[in-house]
């Protein structure tokens, strides 16, 4: 095949905006823990169950996750764009980190879940 | 006052090595522009680029103890000695401090640098509003020295594929315009994760560019035009 050098995938707005979005959610999330845990210092092991108990809790917990997650997924990429330069290693490397991330926000809803 | 110069002639170097340069300045020499002359009226095989000598023309942008910028109006008195000077980085050198700027006006001429209307011309000219004419400060000033382009991660890594600072600029120069009708057409050309989204916005290119320009802001300028579009 002629090797030409090929651009125009017309994407990356979304996942620029989606990486801007997360941090926001992220950063809201690390203030509120911390104005919430800080005053409670020191807690047990009770306290913090108890804490992660609440749905509240849960579900921001998870939100802050996925965020950490899809925000993670466009920064690596970008990495691997930058320095990757053979296209089926890319490849590769993006499918490991996809399936590394979908594997984390499945362990991550389970290790919420079980308390 | 003492130079050290990237040297490399690919005729007769294997490959490029540093040569310094101890000269004698003239008190009417002011800029770093004038000392290069004088060491070229000693050692004529030093090769460089200029024309206008007074930051119009934008031929002499070169690395200048580190910082890419135009070497007519760097005053001699602000820098450090030795000044070492060497080509504007990422880019094919082609002798000393001349580099192959092929692939930095390709990427310009991929963003349409021109005015793109295709209803009839009125009788005198196309008008604008004192305040949209306002939009095109900061943008039409670029002389494409390169200087920022050079200076950006995203362009050493990708500038096959990146459009680099001063090309972006151009193209919201076009985007800002309201006597352009190809809006659309030119969002549509820049959203690509390589064209416009390796910019990372590390601002090099705002640093370094000799005119005080901010590639970086009209670059923040595509990427709103376009979520405008989206949302």
């Amino acid at each position: 095949m002629v090797k030409r050098v090929v651009v125009g995938a017309h994407y990356g707005l979304r996942d620029w905006l989606l990486q801007r979005i997360t941090a926001i959610v992220m950063a809201v999330y690390t203030v509120a823990f911390l104005v919430v845990v800080l005053p409670s210092l020191p807690m047990g092991f009770e306290d913090w169950r108890a804490g992660f108990a609440h749905p509240v809790v849960k579900i921001s917990t998870l939100l802050f996750l996925l965020s950490a997650m899809l925000h993670a997924w466009v920064g690596v990429r970008d990495i691997f764009m930058d320095y990757i330069k053979p296209f089926g290693l890319r490849l590769f490397l993006q499918v490991v980190v996809i399936l590394t991330l979908f594997v984390y926000a499945l362990w991550a809803i389970q290790l919420l879940w079980s308390v | 006052m003492k130079f050290s110069i990237y040297r490399y002639n690919p005729e007769k170097d294997e490959k490029p090595y540093m040569q310094d340069y101890d000269v004698e300045l003239q008190p009417t020499d002011r800029m770093l522009l004038d000392a290069i002359l004088r060491i070229k009226a000693v050692d004529d095989s030093l090769g460089l680029r200029k024309s206008c000598r007074e930051g119009v023309c934008g031929s002499d942008g070169m690395n200048i103890n580190g910082k890419n910028g135009l070497a007519c109006i760097t005053p001699l008195k602000d820098l450090k000695e030795p000044v070492v000077l060497r080509p504007l980085p990422g880019l094919p050198v082609i002798r000393d401090l001349i580099v192959d700027m092929s692939q930095f006006f390709k990427q310009y001429n991929s963003i349409k640098p021109y005015l793109i209307n295709d209803n009839p011309p009125p009788q005198k000219e196309r008008l604008q509003s004192p305040e949209e004419r306002e939009e095109l400060n900061g943008l039409y000033e670029c002389i494409l020295c390169a200087c920022c382009s050079t200076s950006c991660p995203s362009f050493w890594w990708n500038p096959d594929k990146f459009v680099g600072p001063a090309a972006l600029l151009q193209a919201y120069r076009f985007i800002a315009d309201t006597r352009d009708d190809a809006t659309s057409e030119r969002l549509d050309n820049l959203e690509d994760p390589y064209r416009l989204f390796r910019c990372h916005t590390i601002m090099n290119c705002a640093d370094v560019c000799p005119k005080g320009l901010n590639p970086t802001e009209a670059i923040g300028k595509i990427k709103e035009q376009m979520v405008r579009r989206m949302v």
